[in-house]
């Protein structure tokens, strides 16, 4: 007899009278379904952003880095704050499906899938700004550590930015084998459930022969705790490493020990907004609501205002240091280059705290976390925060140099720059419209098997168990 | 791979299924799987198998992957190229720390996939036979080994008995094979079956 005892007191996860064929039939039909006009509407929109942005990044490729704004103190401009703002994002879906594992969350199964989708499309957004950034990328593969004929010349392995390169790559895979290794049962479920052939033929495919054994179920819990269990320092130790790139660095406002957990909660912060972002979408467009339950969306904004609440401290110490190293050149960056509204990137200091310090203290107050509007908003207001955050730290720290006869002129992006920009967003949107009409967004296994424990029909009949007292229950039901 | 017999019985409660596995061990059957949509705990404890080692395979690849990050990265920075990056030491072990920690995870992560792939012979266009489509959706599907001295229908009307809602006997390729879910081949004209 297995244990299914939850107290009444927790929330539900699964609304409703759900039976696990329910589950199925929820989840599978906007799969069997034809995609709505919006979808169609939705998906086209991002296409034509990512043709955009292809085009952006044929005129870099072709005519060179020249085709951006950049200049010779601001040499990493909107492309690397993309990048790291890619990146951020890119966190959650793992700090979900794997920290959230360990921690047992039963609120990671009804998002953790889409989430773990939106941290791969994320990161493969963000991989394109360093890759385009060499300027030459079709000596990109000069990065990896070959025998080359060139010596052979190796590659730098105390540099951040190879760190980079290898903690990068290790987490898009990781995250990658940990996502389809959790989709390969339900992929199992739509084969079998499948009526037209090409479905069947894709998801046979695509389910490498799954069959739901006993033996291999087991095999899979141990896979899924350890892929969790090495996700969770892979995840930190990511923007650890990206928060490398500039900790390691002497430029004043780089050059900082804070930095590594400092990044960590802003990527957890602004992944969370991301996942927020969709998640109150796609409960909604596919009728979801029994599965992304409003708990859900008050779980997550939870962790919003923690981390952001991180971040504010972060900001306040970064203020603090800046005053009291008594360093000349630190002072100037924090206390004019950036605090300072009348500076000339005055207005992104102060846009970065308003969005990510000071609005989402809104979510002390239990309504407004419950509340849908509010909290899309609010995750929106979040993302640009963040992107605000990482254009402060890149373009304020280098725009006025040691020297100031190179001090540059005011940055501001070119066309292409912005549009490489917006073709990530229709890479990312493009990715996630077609995971979203053919990819089980919600696992399906994971919420059967927490059904009979946190299902609200399940947990109405918990009041016999309460009535037993606890030692007789122990007796009865502790292995 | 020959085709054997079996004899297949549909559960549609977990709390039906444990006492049913139990008795049907005990009644000395042969279980041959219990095919289930989700993860049962418990369950693989009920069928007696035994812990899986796929952890130990883990730990392995992962030490193997700081072996040859170490190991590379000292040959290269020690002995081929020995290169002065500002004065620091050839062998920077603190600074290959992030490198090494990152192989770490890619080996043991990839090869544990790999492992578990094998494992469990899951790949594209790999097929097997399926007791009941309804057991990847909402049904336990206890399939019962048969050897020379099984009856079938006695076996049936135990699982009845154990509380199975559906039961049927089947004779079913015992392996797995390459092909399309889409198509329904033959796989071999094969008249003997096994018991």
């Amino acid at each position: 007899m297995s244990l299914k005892y939850e107290s009444q007191i927790r929330e539900p996860l699964v609304y409703g009278n759900k039976t696990y064929h329910q589950v199925t039939e929820d989840i599978v039909r906007p799969i069997e379904a034809k995609p709505t006009k919006l979808w169609y509407v939705g998906f086209y929109t991002a296409v034509a952003l990512l043709l955009f942005g292809i085009y952006s990044v044929y005129r870099e490729v072709v005519y060179g880095v020249g085709e951006w704004n950049l200049n010779k103190t601001v040499g990493w401009g909107w492309d690397i704050t993309n990048f790291v703002w890619w990146v951020g994002i890119g966190h959650a879906g793992t700090l979900i499906s794997a920290i959230l594992l360990l921690f047992r969350q039963g609120w990671r199964t009804g998002v953790n899938r889409a989430a773990e989708a939106m941290t791969i499309f994320a990161v493969m957004c963000a991989g394109q700004f360093p890759i385009f950034h060499m300027g030459r990328v079709w000596m990109a593969f000069f990065v990896m550590p070959y025998p080359n004929t060139r010596g052979p010349l190796w590659v730098n392995f105390n540099s951040p930015l190879l760190w980079d390169v290898f903690a990068i790559s290790t987490y898009f895979t990781v995250s990658l084998l940990f996502w389809y290794s959790g989709l390969l049962p339900d992929f199992a479920t739509v084969r079998d459930r499948a009526k037209t052939k090409l479905r069947k033929l894709l998801y046979g495919v695509a389910s490498f022969g799954w069959t739901g054994s006993t033996k291999h179920w087991q095999r899979h819990e141990a896979l899924s705790l350890v892929l969790a269990g090495l996700s969770t320092p892979l995840v930190l130790s990511v923007h650890t490493i990206v928060s490398f790139d500039f900790a390691t660095s002497v430029v004043p406002g780089w050059h900082t020990t804070i930095f590594p957990p400092y990044f960590v909660a802003g990527a957890i912060f602004s992944g969370f907004a991301m996942v927020q972002s969709l998640m109150v979408v796609v409960r909604k467009v596919f009728g979801l609501q029994d599965y992304v339950t409003i708990g859900h969306i008050e779980a997550m904004n939870k962790v919003i205002v923690l981390t952001g609440s991180i971040v504010g401290i972060a900001y306040l110490t970064e203020l603090f240091m800046g005053w009291y190293s008594q360093s000349k050149y630190e002072g100037y960056t924090f206390w004019y280059s950036r605090a300072n509204l009348f500076s000339p990137y005055g207005w992104s200091y102060w846009g970065m705290m308003a969005c990510n310090v000071l609005s989402p203290q809104i979510f002390w107050w239990r309504k407004m976390r419950r509340n849908l509007f509010v909290t899309f908003f609010m995750s929106i207001l979040v993302n640009v925060g963040m992107w605000f955050e990482r254009f402060v730290i890149i373009v304020t720290s280098v725009y006025r140099d040691y020297l100031p006869s190179s001090w540059s002129v005011y940055y501001s992006p070119s066309i292409w720059e912005i549009g490489f920009y917006l073709g990530t967003f229709g890479l990312f949107f493009t990715c996630f419209f077609l995971f979203a009409k053919y990819f089980p967004t919600i696992a399906i296994a994971e919420i059967k098997h927490v059904l009979k424990t946190t299902g609200e029909s399940y947990k109405e009949n918990m009041g016999d168990y309460e009535k037993v007292s606890a030692e007789e229950f122990a007796h009865k039901y502790a292995h | 791979m020959a085709k054997k017999k079996f004899v297949v019985g549909c559960f549609d409660d977990e709390d039906v299924l444990f006492p049913a596995v139990k008795k049907v061990r005990t009644a000395g059957y042969k279980i041959k799987d219990v095919y289930t949509p989700y993860p049962v705990h418990g369950l693989d404890h009920a069928l007696g198998l035994k812990e899986t080692s796929l952890h130990t395979a883990g730990f392995i690849y992962g030490l193997s992957g700081t072996i040859t990050a170490l190991g590379s990265i000292t040959w290269i920075f020690t002995k081929d190229w020995p290169l002065d990056i500002g004065g620091k030491p050839y062998f920077a072990l603190p600074a290959w720390i992030p490198i090494i920690f990152e192989l770490t995870v890619l080996f043991s992560a990839v090869g544990m996939v790999l492992t578990f792939c094998y494992l469990c012979q899951l790949a594209p266009f790999v097929k097997k036979h399926h007791f009941h489509p309804r057991a990847t959706d909402d049904l336990f599907v206890m399939v019962l080994e048969c050897t020379d001295s099984t009856n079938s229908s006695e076996a049936e009307s135990f699982l009845t008995n154990s509380g199975a809602i559906e039961v049927k006997t089947e004779i079913a390729e015992d392996g797995w094979w390459f092909g399309r879910y889409d198509k329904n081949e033959m796989l071999f004209e094969s008249k003997s079956v096994i018991a």
